[in-house]
């Protein structure tokens, strides 16, 4: 019996390979035309590519500098400044955030019908208007329109608020501070760890734990120390129209942080929400049984269950606050964008700079991306 | 032997006093009374606050004085005729869709026929207070032709049910006839440059094009990310993953700056024009993911019963996974067209004057400057209201398609 051959064009595998094949070649003839016309382009306006342009001096000056900066100083520098910049708004976001985020949410399913009103009008408020307009709101209608450094307000803490932004108490960074932070860092380190100890000795062994106990005391007595006294704090004086000492925060910083926290809060609630919803009704009536009373069942039941279910929808709203902290741009903080933008306004180099702001954005995502799945990984369920 | 039919009975309605009520839902225990407390002195200082602004400080001159520089923007004033014409359009559309999804269900129950009532009325005085009598009439005009033609669209669902399927096709051709109206294009006299396009216009128009653009690159992605060709599978993941890790304002700042670049010298689009093509790549990218998931949710089995029936790849893709797929995500899809909606302020980074960058230069007029409080309050409002209807109709939407059920 002679087997009929199959022609080429009906051939399952042949079609897969051609269609494959066909892809790549009409991507690579694509991005060819594209990398032709720009090299055609850059020829015309006789430019160049590459980062050498980097080292030369920067000549503009930044508002907000968490490391010395001076407009002598390179491109690069300004860049490093504008990172830190970025990175300081998303972790003080992403933290602020999730905070209050938490509390919304919560909040949406209180069994108080007027805090619940409260909490779903204020989600559908931010969730429904841009968060740029929210932006320009706040920084020109909000923190411009504080009073001038002159007529400062005093708040309780030695806190300076005026329309040049948030002057706060903080430590003032000697020798002291730093060795006191690491007592801080170990003793809280320390601290959780017997703690654990202690709850696994009492739960396992039925030991008392008052050892622990006690050593737990000593070091939140000596973390209280440091805390107070070794750390040195020094407050914001007001002397002959400026301001010295303490944690300066600009209005700048302060509207853009105070929009994306608020914005993603709103998300965040929604996702807290629907987390919370997701665990059965049946977890609260057991809880119920066993004799713990709401806010009880809340944190030991119900709410690691949720966070299970929450995890996913949060690390996009992460990510998307990491994105969103590019619209410092629009009411003139300088994140990494904004002097970018700045850059390529002075050098006129697209390419690089449109490079360079991809490749820091993306880099920033997968980090999160990374963390946060991690964090889930931990707080899966354990099945065999 | 007769059979009775059993009387159901619902479970009886109890009355509750107002005390009762307030007793159970603000004061069971006393941390629930300290919220409420805390609750009513919060509302109490952000509502006296507020109304204090809006009644007796907000200068909404400002606002009464531009109110068509908001809405259309530069747009030619003898031209205007164009845009009524669309609007009336797609309002058209918009009753006919409303009529023959709602076809087996009344159109108005009483809590329906109320938010007509308040929206009819809330359009008459805010209108009256800003512009002319002629647009109100119009606007009034608008709501009547919307019910209308919802009563209309219902009654032809009924006679043609299968007139359902033909809705998708019929919003592509009034985008086109309203987009041809708008540019001028159709309809004799000037054609309007898409460049001199501004304000909610301009928000509406790069939305809507965004979207619809996208739309077949989004469900081509989507395909490609669940081939089972591998260079097609890692070319929409890499497309997709990268511009979901980049914001928005850079995929625009890139579409400004490197358009012109990537382009043959001398060809250089217009700005809007450059802006819609970043708001597309952006726009796939997310099409993309939701798509995805409704390709997850069409069960294997259909395929299965598709290839024993002798479909090829082809028609079974475009006639039996895709019709189930893209049913399950026309929410996913109207949240994603409410989140463009509100990306578009992003232009305003940009320079391009849509509904926010047009506050911008309103304030940069020295006639108004300090007037931020209303004109972005006012600004917010409008994106408020078209979003939060718009999240509203998905909603029913989602329920008369019963995508839930599924």
């Amino acid at each position: 019996m002679d087997e009929q051959k199959i022609p080429l064009w009906r051939d399952d595998r042949f079609i897969k390979l051609a269609v494959q094949v066909l892809l790549v070649v009409a991507v690579v003839v694509v991005i060819a035309i594209l990398a032709n016309n720009v090299s055609v382009n850059f020829r015309r306006l006789g430019l160049n590519f590459g980062f050498s342009f980097l080292n030369n001096p920067a000549s503009f000056g930044i508002g907000d500098t968490a490391i010395p900066y001076s407009p002598t100083d390179a491109f690069g520098k300004a860049l490093l400044v504008g990172l830190i910049n970025t990175l300081r708004v998303i972790v003080v976001g992403i933290i602020l955030a999730t905070l209050l985020g938490i509390v919304v949410g919560v909040a949406r399913l209180s069994e108080n019908w007027l805090v619940r009103q409260i909490a779903t009008v204020y989600v559908e408020i931010f969730r429904n208007t841009p968060l740029l307009l929210q932006l320009f709101l706040i920084y020109t209608a909000g923190f411009l329109q504080l009073p001038p450094i002159e007529q400062a307000l005093q708040l309780p803490g030695s806190t300076i608020l005026s329309n040049q932004g948030l002057y706060l108490i903080w430590p003032i960074g000697s020798l002291r501070t730093g060795l006191s932070l690491a007592v801080l860092i170990g003793g809280a380190t320390l601290g959780i760890v017997l703690w654990q100890r202690r709850l696994r000795v009492m739960e396992l062994e039925g030991a008392s734990g008052n050892g622990y106990q006690k050593a737990l005391i000593g070091i939140g007595i000596v973390s209280l120390l440091a805390l107070l006294l070794g750390l040195e704090w020094r407050t914001p004086q007001f002397e002959n129209g400026t301001v010295t000492g303490g944690l300066h925060l600009s209005a700048e910083f302060g509207a853009l942080l105070f929009g994306l926290v608020l914005y993603t809060a709103a998300f965040i609630a929604e996702a807290v929400r629907a987390g919370i919803q997701s665990v059965s009704q049946g977890q609260w009536e057991a809880s119920r049984a066993l004799g713990l009373h709401s806010s009880l069942a809340m944190r030991l039941v119900v709410f690691p269950q949720a966070l299970r279910v929450m995890i996913p929808p949060l690390t996009s709203e992460f990510l998307n606050l990491a994105k969103n902290s590019s619209l410092a741009a629009g009411i003139a903080y300088s994140d990494f964008f904004q002097i970018a933008f700045t850059i390529n306004n002075q050098t006129g180099r697209v390419l690089e700079v449109v490079l360079l702001i991809m490749i820091t954005y993306l880099t920033i995502n997968l980090l999160i991306s990374l963390g946060m799945n991690w964090f889930n990984q931990r707080v899966q369920l354990k099945e065999r | 032997m007769t059979t009775d039919t059993p009387v159901f009975v619902g479970p009886p309605t109890r009355q509750i006093s107002p005390w009762a009520w307030a007793h159970k839902n603000l004061f069971s225990n006393w941390l629930n009374t300290l919220l409420t407390i805390v609750s009513v002195l919060i509302l109490g200082w952000v509502v006296i606050g507020l109304s204090t602004w809006i009644f007796s400080q907000a200068q909404w001159a400002v606002i009464r004085d531009n109110f068509r520089l908001f809405l259309v923007g530069r747009y030619p004033v003898q031209a205007l005729w164009r845009v009524w014409a669309s609007l009336g359009l797609i309002v058209a559309m918009g009753g006919i869709s409303w009529g023959i999804l709602a076809r087996n269900i009344r159109l108005l129950d009483r809590r329906g026929l109320l938010l007509l009532g308040i929206l009819a009325a809330t359009v008459v005085i805010v209108l009256a207070l800003l512009t002319d009598p002629r647009s109100i009439a119009l606007s009034l005009g608008m709501l009547v032709l919307l019910v209308v033609l919802a009563f209309v669209g219902q009654r032809l669902g009924q006679a043609y049910p299968p007139l359902g399927t033909w809705l998708p096709l019929g919003w592509l051709v009034g985008f086109l006839i309203a987009y041809a109206l708008v540019r001028g294009l159709i309809g004799g006299g000037q054609p309007v440059k898409l460049d001199d396009l501004s304000g909610l216009l301009l928000t509406l128009l790069t939305a809507i094009v965004s979207i619809v653009v996208s739309f077949p690159f989004g469900v081509l992605l989507a395909l490609g990310r669940r081939s089972e060709l591998p260079v097609v599978r890692w070319l929409s993941i890499a497309y997709i993953e990268l511009v979901r890790g980049l914001p928005l304002v850079t995929i625009l700042f890139a579409a400004q700056l490197l358009v012109p670049l990537v382009l043959p010298t001398g060809i250089r689009p217009e700005r809007v024009m450059r802006a819609i093509v970043g708001l597309t790549l952006f726009s796939a990218a997310y099409l993309a993911e939701n798509v995805r998931g409704g390709l997850q949710s069409v069960p294997r089995g259909q395929v299965e019963a598709a290839k024993a029936l002798g479909l090829n790849p082809v028609l079974n893709t475009s006639l039996i996974v895709l019709p189930q797929a893209l049913k399950a995500v026309i929410p996913t899809i109207v949240g994603q067209f409410i989140s463009l909606f509100k990306d578009t302020s992003l232009l305003a980074i940009v320079g391009l004057t849509e509904l926010l960058g047009m506050g911008q230069s309103i304030l940069a007029n020295p006639q108004y400057i300090g007037k931020n409080a209303e004109v972005y309050a006012f600004i917010g409002l409008i994106y408020w209201i078209c979003c939060y209807a718009m999240s509203i109709a998905s909603q029913r939407l989602e329920k008369q398609l019963g995508v839930t059920h599924r």
